[in-house]
């Protein structure tokens, strides 16, 4: 097991370095001095003078990506154009917003959505499959958005059960705070429960049909036991990977959750820093979302071997 | 007549599977979903009921009605007329956005896949740099370098979905080069251009299709969200996604304007989404359940 954590570890690596390079790239492909574009047009002479000497502007884009990245590596993303707050305190802030309310959301879609997958695999064909299959479907079709708007319509508006726009931090007053991120859990959650039991139904039907399962239900094992202690692992495994996925996508696509629910989480700020070209808010976004995206991935792999035994620790 | 070359190397295209001649239930309902859609996107481009864009102050947030089937807005613009010139929109958008991705990422994967060695290892590790940005963040990326517009869009999802077309084409490549025919039309003395684009080139199509399905609808949610943060096409033009964001602060008051538009993308992507399960059944039996 130490093996493989060292060995995904180390293929981890050249992945976050190629990430940099790309992150680094797009803010220097945008047309014009990096230095104003970092500051913004109303910074004074004397500070983009300085600025473009510590990025080393004079130096060959190599040597500027070395001393980005060993600035960055050092927690110093600059400061923000437009609030002047360091950048890294203010995305670490804003990222835990959102990474609550997309690990509550994704970790429930598959409490639910895998049973879901596994019956109607079990009852393939029947009613109960077909009727399984295309709520999944209709739930994953529906855009999150329009989803999220209708459910702030029934039970904000409507029943009035809970607050309409707001937030507030957990720590503050965690049954108010409570309040304010069901909705928007909900929403990620009804949506993420179609893709993951299609692809828990997906995986389970593929495993019924292998020889150990004929087996197992050969020895006369019921089908409680056949489906949970022999079908389970195996099926899970593919699925734990579309959840690494999710999890990474969810966290680079919540910004619309966060636009219908007015959640100041990370996704709003990446949205307001594109508008108010606040670059380094920006990068240190991208940077750091993706860097979470990679790390999710390299846990699943880590994972991988518990559920699925042919994948060798 | 034909060539020596194409005779003996006749490839062995990937055909599509003739046995069933029934359609499946999710290809006559996706089929006919999408089958509507683009019906609404031609009429956007010859006749809309109301001008989508004329402002009419007397008769503002008005309800559905025999006059206004859908309602009209805050400018007293009629709904219907938007989600048609909105349909237009989206279809298109998506479909450069998917014809980019499948263009750039097929040349891309032919090229990495056939030559191998170091054009290879380079391409890869910039795809795969490409590939660990989670889709739409990369497109937000993008559309801070290329700015918020109708080909901003389009630029932005086309790159973030070219990864994708680049290792399903690289990986049918590999899975081909070292076949046969291909073997036999290198040693009858054709240059590797010609053996690319003849005889491996045609075989990525039936993967490219499948893809290209799920792809387009991708593009049509991916452009309603973008629209809906305010990075799409600007107002006062209509899509899908700048209707529903514009519709925010009057759910409570006038709820068609944000029903129909979402309604409108849910069933897009529904028959989107039914017609690819169904094309994924009928060309790639690995997949068919």
């Amino acid at each position: 097991m130490f093996r493989l954590i060292v060995q995904r570890m180390a293929m981890a690596i050249p992945t976050l370095l190629l990430i940099s390079i790309a992150v680094f790239a797009l803010i220097r492909l945008i047309p014009g001095d990096p230095a104003l574009l970092m500051l913004g047009d109303m910074a004074d002479p004397a500070s983009l003078a300085q600025l473009r000497e510590s990025l080393g502007l004079d130096q060959p884009i190599f040597s500027q990506y070395l001393i980005w990245l060993k600035a960055i590596l050092s927690g110093d993303f600059g400061n923000s154009i437009t609030s002047h707050q360091p950048v890294l305190h203010l995305v670490l802030d804003r990222f835990s917003v959102s990474a609550v309310i997309v690990l509550c959301a994704v970790f429930l879609a598959a409490i639910i959505a895998v049973p879901m997958g596994m019956l109607a695999a079990w009852k393939q064909n029947s009613a109960m499959d077909l009727g399984l299959v295309t709520s999944a479907t209709l739930l994953l079709s529906i855009p999150s958005f329009w989803m999220g708007l209708l459910l702030l319509y029934a039970f904000g508006l409507k029943l009035g059960w809970l607050p309409v726009v707001g937030y507030v931090p957990f720590g503050e007053d965690f049954w108010k705070a409570l309040t304010y991120v069901i909705l928007p859990i909900a929403t990620l959650v009804l949506h993420e429960t179609g893709v993951l039991a299609r692809m828990s139904r997906a995986s389970t039907i593929e495993v019924l049909r292998l020889e150990y399962i004929t087996h197992a239900r050969a020895k006369g094992l019921n089908e409680r036991a056949v489906l949970w202690r022999h079908a389970f692992r195996n099926s899970f495994a593919p699925t734990l990977t579309l959840i690494g996925l999710i999890l990474g996508n969810l966290l680079g696509g919540i910004a619309v959750i966060e636009t219908v629910f007015t959640i100041p989480g990370i996704g709003r700020l990446m949205v307001e820093s594109i508008y108010a070209r606040d670059y380094p808010v920006l990068q240190c976004c991208l940077l750091l979302i993706t860097f979470v995206y990679v790390l999710v991935n390299l846990l699943v792999d880590l994972l991988y071997p518990l559920f699925d035994p042919r994948v060798k620790a | 007549m034909k060539s020596l070359s194409e005779t003996v190397v006749a490839a062995p295209a990937a055909p599509l599977r003739r046995g069933r001649k029934i359609p499946s239930f999710n290809a006559l309902i996706g089929g006919t979903l999408i089958a509507l859609l683009i019906l609404l996107a031609l009429m956007g481009t010859v006749w809309t009921p109301y001008d989508p864009l004329k402002l009419d102050l007397m008769h503002r947030f008005n309800p559905p009605s025999w006059a206004h089937w859908l309602g009209t807005d805050e400018f007293g613009r009629d709904v219907l007329s938007r989600i048609i010139i909105g349909a237009k929109t989206s279809m298109w958008i998506s479909l450069l956005t998917v014809t980019f991705a499948i263009t750039a990422g097929t040349l891309i994967g032919l090229v990495a896949g056939y030559m191998r060695g170091w054009t290879d290892r380079l391409l890869m590790m910039v795809n795969d740099a490409m590939l660990a940005f989670p889709g739409i963040l990369l497109a937000l990326g993008l559309l801070a370098i290329v700015g918020a517009s109708q080909y901003g869009i389009v630029l932005a999802l086309g790159i973030a979905y070219t990864p994708a077309v680049v290792r399903v084409v690289r990986s049918t490549v590999l899975s081909l080069r070292e076949r046969e025919f291909i073997e036999a039309s290198r040693v009858i003395g054709n240059s590797e251009l010609y053996t690319m684009l003849k005889h491996i080139a045609p075989n990525c199509v039936t993967p490219l299709i499948v893809l290209a399905t799920s792809m387009f609808g991708w593009a049509i949610l991916s452009e309603s969200a973008l629209s809906f943060l305010g990075l799409g096409v600007p107002p006062p033009a209509a899509t899908w996604g700048n209707m529903l964001a514009s519709s925010r602060p009057y759910l409570a008051t006038a709820t068609w304007l944000g029903f129909f538009p979402g309604l409108f993308i849910a069933l897009a992507l529904i028959g989107i989404n039914l017609f690819g399960d169904a094309l994924r059944d009928r060309l790639d039996p690995r997949m068919s359940q």
